[in-house]
């Protein structure tokens, strides 16, 4: 095969979707953001619902989500998105609202305002990045840091006597009757990219359907302040995250019988 | 003409906001005015109008709520009382600094921290001085009747809307929990989608529509040039605000030798101080300033040159008078008389601490 075979159009095999901008990503190289973002531009494409999705990002490395994909975007304070995406949604009811969330955001600050949407049971997807670190700030302790993991306030090691214990929020959220589809997923191999994209298409197919709040988690890697590189870190994530954040579906009722679902009434 | 009925203040509200086509209403229970949203959840008005009523988690909750609908370009609103506004300063500085329009109701009571459910005027500098980080301002409305209570809900989405800016009612429980007539609005239809595309598509969060730029809602801006002009954008907003939107009301000021300034509830008692004062041959006036951002400095400035002495009422320990001196200057006394605590002054009282303060008796 020729360079001019090659690079034919009829013979590409991969290309950016047209909802990803032009814009250099801010992200670290071995970040996983730039991996879920360019899921979700795809699936927004390919449901072709980018004239009617709003996006919520969060306050930590996902702030400037907005400038990646092309949809009418919300930038939420610390924790809110999930109020936030609560009210374009009640007063918006034909729209799709999705919030783009870290575990800090989502898990700490924001762990009122996750609990009680999904339990209203918002007609919602939740993107739930989880590296168990705040990047942002500079590697500091998340709710999800692991038992003895070193942050930069667990100098020596989360210490459960001090810190506290790592917060399973996800399989809370799965108890709420509001949501419809918990899942976590990763995309630190090509087959989990392919699998977490499935999982966020069936989410948001839950929201057109109007089947309440939907919940994807992404375990993800924070390579940069979990001071690792890139590889080291994805093996890191399967050693350590894997057996405590177990990945799966946590919940499915997408085949539930729609008769057993109590729509929200706006 | 409107439907004349008996009501209370926070149910006023509530009514007006059904009427003049609120998309929605986010709030959380506080004492006074937990008949906002009672009312709108007896009302059931997603029958009538489309309204959204919904009860959140917290006032944290709601006003973040009120973000997200605001930012689509509905037209929505919420209420609190004094410690619930303290929780949605931070909410109310991303709403000022993403310019968004909305309405926010705070039916005061004293503080500070959890204080009394009783009346009390002690957030003036709250809503007017800032309340969130940032340099920003509310365009800060004080009714002094139930009356005002029905017919401030639509200017101030009308001036919300105007300058893209939150803009508030700052009353108390007095006016909240009274009863008195007032004369409702009519109906007026809420804006379909398309109207909203019209009106406010070039920055509304609703769905990027083909053929337009995204839209995208933020206060972030990293860059440190950019992000001074657009402080000085805002700034300019405020100084509009300051030149086209002062709201006042005179009362007797023509003969006065001596000035009331009093907002909301505390004007109405000065209107019977006023009274009182006359009977016993004191030539008092009275000036309510009805918008409290923007402040009426130049009425003020006026009637100083004009009277003896000026006496700021407030049931708080003197915040609007710090403005009352501003706008008077030094030429004459300016003194304040509050109560706090949940106290509200009766109208001699009034006429004492003029009599003492002022006219040295």
């Amino acid at each position: 095969m020729e360079l001019k075979d090659i690079i034919n159009p009829n013979n590409l095999v991969y290309e950016k979707p047209e909802l990803l901008t032009e814009n250099t990503m801010h992200y670290c190289p071995g970040c996983s953001h730039g991996v879920v973002h360019k899921l979700l531009a795809e699936v927004i494409e390919d449901l072709d619902i980018q004239d009617k999705t709003i996006g919520v990002s969060p306050v930590g490395c996902a702030v400037f989500a907005y400038n990646y994909i092309e949809i009418d975007w919300q930038e939420a304070a610390h924790g809110r998105a999930p109020a936030v995406a609560t009210g374009i949604a009640r007063t918006n009811p034909d729209k799709v609202v999705f919030t783009y969330q870290g575990d800090g955001d989502l898990a700490s600050i924001g762990a009122a305002e996750i609990l009680h949407a999904c339990n209203r049971g918002e007609n919602m997807v939740v993107i739930f990045v989880n590296n168990g670190i705040y990047g942002m700030t500079g590697g500091q302790m998340a709710p999800t840091t692991l038992i003895g993991q070193v942050t930069a306030t667990t100098p020596n090691g989360r210490d459960v006597g001090r810190n506290g214990y790592p917060l399973k929020i996800t399989e809370l959220i799965a108890q709420l009757p509001g949501t419809s589809y918990v899942t976590r997923q990763s995309v630190h191999t090509p087959a989990t990219i392919r699998k977490c994209k499935k999982a966020i298409a069936k989410a948001f197919q839950a929201a057109l359907d109007k089947k309440g709040t939907s919940f994807v988690e992404v375990v993800s890697t924070c390579n940069m302040n979990w001071k690792m590189t890139p590889v080291k870190a994805n093996e890191w994530m399967v050693e350590n995250m894997f057996p405590f954040y177990v990945p799966g579906d946590l919940k499915d009722s997408s085949k539930a019988d729609p008769e057993s679902y109590t729509p929200l009434k706006n | 003409m409107g439907e004349l009925r008996l009501m209370k203040g926070n149910e006023v509200i509530a009514e007006a906001a059904i009427r003049c086509g609120c998309d929605a209403y986010f709030g959380y229970p506080i004492t006074p005015q937990s008949e906002v949203m009672e009312t709108l959840m007896d009302r059931e008005p997603w029958d009538e109008t489309g309204m959204v009523v919904l009860q959140a988690e917290s006032e944290i909750a709601s006003i973040h709520m009120i973000y997200g609908a605001a930012a689509s370009g509905k037209k929505v609103i919420t209420s609190s009382s004094s410690p619930g506004i303290s929780l949605m300063a931070e909410g109310i500085s991303y709403i000022a600094g993403a310019e968004l329009p909305c309405v926010i109701v705070n039916v005061q009571r004293g503080g500070p921290g959890l204080g009394t459910i009783q009346p009390s005027q002690a957030d003036y500098w709250q809503s007017t001085k800032g309340g969130g980080h940032g340099d920003y301002r509310l365009i800060v409305l004080a009714p002094s009747s139930v009356q005002e209570m029905n017919d401030f809900v639509e200017l101030g989405f009308k001036l919300a809307f105007k300058y893209r800016n939150p803009a508030m009612i700052l009353t108390d429980g007095v006016i909240g929990q009274t009863m008195e007539k007032v004369i409702l609005s009519d109906y007026i239809p809420r804006l379909t989608d398309e109207e909203i595309n019209e009106k406010y598509g070039s920055w509304a969060t609703n769905g990027r529509k083909p053929g337009r730029q995204r839209n995208i809602i933020t206060s972030l801006e990293m860059d440190s040039g950019r992000m001074e002009q657009n402080n000085l954008r805002l700034q300019a907003k405020y100084a509009k605000m300051e030149e086209e939107e002062v709201l006042f009301e005179e009362f007797q000021c023509e003969d006065a030798e001596y000035l009331l300034v009093a907002f909301g509830s505390s004007s109405r008692i000065c209107q019977k101080t006023v009274d009182l004062a006359r009977e016993k041959g004191i030539k008092v006036g009275l000036l309510r300033p009805i918008t409290l951002f923007p402040f009426p400095k130049k009425p003020i400035a006026a009637l100083a040159k004009q009277v003896k002495g000026i006496l700021v009422v407030e049931m708080n320990a003197g915040q609007m008078v710090e403005d009352v001196q501003l706008a008077a200057g030094c030429a004459i006394p300016v003194k304040h008389f509050g109560r706090m605590g949940g106290i509200i002054p009766s109208p001699g009282e009034v006429v004492e601490a003029l009599e003492q303060k002022l006219i040295g008796g």
